[in-house]
Formats: C-alpha cells, sequence, structure tokens
C-alpha cells in the first residue's frame, strides 16, 4: 500500500530525514514514535505531498508520488486522509459544513445523502447533536474528532494521523485510541499514527517504528518493543531523560 | 570588498524580482483555473458581498467628499478668472480619469486586500490551505479565483459609483453652496465629459483589481511564522497594493492617454 524508499530532507540547513525506508501493508496500523523534533510530522506530510523531499521516493498504491504535479497529486490525495494535529478545521464552517465539505467537493449535491453521511460520521466519533456548532466553540479532543471525521467520510484506503492524542486528557484520548481501532475494524483502513503516547502506540499499533535522528531506529511489533534490552528504546518507553 | 557591495546591492534586487515572479505565476495559474477548472458560483457570490456590497458605504463617502471638496478648490481658483461654471467639467474629467479609480482602489486596498490577506494568511498558518490540499482541493480554485472573479466585477462597478457620487456631489457644492449658475456648469460638464473618460475610468478599474487580488493573496498564501506572520502580510499586502496601484496609474494614464486621449475633440 505504502513504501518510502531513501526519503530524505533538510529544512533550514538541518538534516531532518536521512534515508528513510519503510513498508506499511495494506490494512495495517504503523505508530511512528520519536523525540519531539524528529522529523515524524515531517514524515507524515511527505506521504500526502504536502511537502516535497529532497530525495526518496513514495510509492502508494504502486505510483511513485514524488514529482506529480499538485493538480495530479489530488487523484492520490483521494486515497488517503489525514488528521492534523490541530484537527485543522475551516474556522468559517459548522461541524456539519466541516464533515461535509469533501463530499460537496465531490459533486454531493443532494442535501439528504450528505446530511445521512454527516449524521453517521458523528454517529461514529459520537459527536451527535453537535453538528452546527463553530469550531471555535469545540474543545481540544472534539475538534480532532471532527477532524477525522471530515477525513473518512469518503472513504480513503488509508489515513495518517498527526498526534491525536496530544494535548487531551487520558480519558479523551482513550475514547480517540478507541475511535481508530474501530475505524481499522469498521473500514479496513491503512493506517500510520505519529505519536508520543506509548499507551496509544501500544494500543492501536500494528508494527511500531522508532524515529531517531532522522532513521529508522526500530522497527518491530509492540511485544518486541516492549521486551528490547535497548536503552535509547527503554528510556524513551519510560520517559527517562538521564541515566 | 566590491562583492559584498554587490551583494548588497543585488539581494534586494532579486529579492524584489523573485516577489513579482511569484505574483505572476499566481495570476498565470489563476487565469488557468478559471479556464479550466470548475468555478464555485456561491463562493463566488459570497465575495461579491463582501466586496462589492460592504465597500458601499466606504466608497460612497470617498466619492462624496471627493468630489464635493474638489469642486470648491477648483470653484475658489476658477472664479477669480471668472470661470466658475467651468467647475462641472474639471470635476467630472477629473473623477473620471483619475480620482475615482484611484481613491477607490486606495479605499478597496484598505478594506478588501487586508481582509483577503489576513484570512488566507490564518488559514496556511493554521494549517487549514494544508487540509484544502490534503482534501484534493487546490486553494488557488478554492481561494484566489472565487476572489479575483468578485473583484473583476465589483471594481468597475464600484468605481462607477464613487465617480457618480463624485460628479453629484460636486454639483450640489458648486450650485447650492457657491452659487454656480447651474445651466452652464452642466453645459460645460456635458460637453467636456466623453465616454473615453468613463471608459478610462472603468479600464483602470479592472487592472487595479487584479493588482490588489494578486498581491493579497499573493501575500496571505506564503505568510509565515503564526499571529507575527499574519500581521506581517497584511500590512505588507495594503502598503504594496497601495504602491502598485499608484505607479500602475502612471503608465496607465500614459498608455490609456493614447487609446482614450484627454480634452474635447
Amino acid at each position: 500500500m505504502i513504501a518510502v524508499r531513501g526519503l530524505k530532507k533538510k529544512l533550514a540547513g538541518q538534516e531532518i530525514l536521512c534515508g528513510i525506508d519503510l513498508t506499511v501493508a495494506k490494512g495495517e496500523t504503523l505508530v511512528i514514535i520519536g523525540r519531539s523534533g524528529g522529523g515524524k510530522s515531517v514524515l507524515l506530510k511527505h506521504l500526502v505531498g504536502l511537502m516535497h523531499p529532497d530525495a526518496g521516493e513514495i510509492w502508494i498504491d504502486g505510483e511513485n508520488i514524488i514529482g506529480l504535479s499538485e493538480r495530479k497529486l489530488a487523484a492520490i490525495r483521494r486515497k488517503v486522509g489525514i488528521l492534523f494535529q490541530g484537527g485543522a478545521l475551516f474556522d468559517s464552517m459548522t461541524v456539519e459544513e466541516n464533515i461535509a465539505f469533501p463530499l460537496r467537493e465531490a459533486g454531493e449535491r443532494n442535501p439528504k445523502t450528505i446530511r445521512e453521511k454527516v449524521n453517521e460520521m458523528l454517529e461514529v466519533i459520537e459527536l451527535e447533536g453537535e453538528q452546527k456548532k463553530m469550531p471555535v466553540n469545540l474543545s481540544g479532543g472534539m475538534k480532532k474528532r471532527v477532524g477525522l471525521a471530515r477525513s473518512i467520510i469518503r472513504r480513503p484506503s488509508c489515513i495518517l494521523y498527526d498526534e491525536p492524542t496530544a494535548g487531551l486528557d487520558p480519558v479523551v484520548s482513550d475514547s480517540i485510541n478507541r475511535l481508530i481501532r474501530r475505524l481499522q475494524e469498521r473500514f479496513r483502513v491503512t493506517s500510520i499514527v505519529v505519536t508520543h503516547d506509548m499507551k496509544s502506540a501500544f494500543h492501536i499499533a500494528d508494527h511500531i517504528a522508532y524515529l531517531h535522528q532522522g532513521g529508522i531506529y526500530f522497527y518491530g511489533t509492540p511485544q518486541e518493543l516492549e521486551i528490547s534490552p535497548d536503552p535509547l528504546l527503554q528510556d524513551f518507553l519510560l520517559g527517562r531523560s538521564e541515566r | 570588498m566590491f562583492a559584498r557591495f554587490l551583494t548588497l546591492l543585488g539581494t534586494p534586487v532579486v529579492s524584489f524580482f523573485t516577489y513579482v515572479g511569484e505574483v505572476v505565476v499566481l495570476a498565470s495559474e489563476t487565469f488557468a483555473s478559471i479556464v479550466a477548472q470548475k468555478i464555485r458560483w456561491r463562493l463566488f457570490l459570497h465575495q461579491i458581498v463582501e466586496i462589492g456590497l460592504r465597500s458601499q458605504l466606504v466608497v460612497m463617502i470617498t466619492g462624496a467628499f471627493t468630489g464635493a471638496v474638489f469642486a470648491a478648490q477648483t470653484f475658489f481658483q476658477f472664479n477669480k478668472l471668472g470661470m466658475g461654471s467651468a467647475v462641472g467639467a474639471v470635476v467630472s474629467v477629473s473623477v473620471c480619469r483619475e480620482l475615482g479609480p484611484v481613491l477607490t482602489a486606495l479605499m478597496v486596498t484598505g478594506r478588501v486586500g487586508a481582509s483577503m490577506s489576513a484570512e488566507i494568511g490564518t488559514m496556511k498558518v493554521t494549517e487549514q490551505i494544508d487540509a484544502l490540499r490534503a482534501l484534493a482541493v487546490h486553494p488557488i480554485d478554492y481561494l484566489v479565483v472565487p476572489r479575483t472573479l468578485a473583484m473583476m466585477l465589483s471594481m468597475p462597478l464600484l468605481v462607477a459609483e464613487c465617480i457618480g457620487i463624485g460628479i453629484a456631489a460636486g454639483y450640489f457644492v458648486a450650485i447650492f453652496l457657491l452659487d454656480v449658475n447651474g445651466t452652464y456648469y452642466v453645459a460645460n460638464m456635458v460637453r467636456w465629459t466623453q465616454m473615453r473618460d468613463i471608459i478610462m475610468g472603468l479600464s483602470k478599474a479592472f487592472c487595479f483589481a487584479l493588482l490588489i487580488v494578486f498581491i493579497s493573496c499573493h501575500k496571505g498564501l506564503t505568510s509565515r511564522e503564526g499571529a507575527v506572520g499574519v500581521g506581517k502580510a497584511t500590512t505588507e499586502a495594503v502598503v504594496d497594493s497601495s504602491l502598485a496601484v499608484l505607479i500602475f496609474n502612471f503608465f496607465l494614464t500614459m498608455a490609456l492617454n493614447v487609446i482614450f486621449p484627454a480634452g474635447y475633440q
């Protein structure tokens, strides 16, 4: 489904990604963990063509997206939904309009069909009855859930999550984790999740990749990560800053 | 030393041409989108309301007081020569050819250009533009095209309104406050004001509309660094658009005067 080969990126003279290689199979959930500023979000944005690498290839469903124009990337982006860190809701639109946006842009004009699909999404994200609210009146967790509903309403075959639980209290974080799991089970989507939240990572991952100094330092199952004797991984798992 | 001097001199020149190039590329992509992509008519109508309808008061006040003060000043000078009735012609031709388009453009820059830049800039720094792109919607199709079309339609109408109100205000001041003979005032005005003066004013309005919309949208789309960046982009959009209007006005005047020569012929 998704393959990354030798991806390199420099930002402001600093090497952020130094030859990343990754493969994510169809229906699999890969969690990318790593220290803050390690390039996780940069990597995620490359996967939908929001950033352009200095070198490397990104293959999505057998097509290399590097070098494609913004208009040609549109076809790829219809297959890949992304949940931004802050939700990135359109602040001039209500919750309902935000969720319906991809449908309207795809040419759907029937108000009944749009309403039904929006209601279905509101049920999935457990925000029934909130459709008339503006983004400014939503909490951080609600914004993320609405952002997620907007990403999945057109049933993409892959969803990318950028820090889905960052800044949320444990209860809301748990509801987001359950939501991600539910989406995997219900729609069988391929997922890539960038997070610092180890509880979340262990809850949703099929595989975990640890990004360190611009490269993949560890790749394996959650169980393999948990029993790894590597001091760097153990420090990260236990949240130790000094030895 | 010499290399440093050249760098010092060359950097702003290169930056300027890069900036102009980016605005031209944005303009060309916008026109390509207008021709080849679907137009979002609902957004276009929304922008017509924002640009055309919500600028009414500003344009009316600008036109009225410009026409009024220009009529008064012209009368104070011309009356000494016994040419008080020529005020109508001077006010009318000046408002049609220069004052109407330029002052309307400057007011629209302050009101609409700033708002466009701030709105798009805020969308940029809050990842809303990335969200548009991720949802397979091109930001130019969604944000720039409706604003461009609305400006292309609204600006000539706003300038026509400003011209009409300016002339009416000049008439009111000259006839009712300064006691100029109304018949001669109107006769001179009609004799010296030609259709080409109006066409020149509306042509300028169209060109200014494009300058304002592309400079303001470009500033918004390239804004960075959070609230500070958006504030900077907004200020630059207003300053750059105003300067562009004033500079282009000179060249437009010289070029359009060849096509629409001034004066009674």
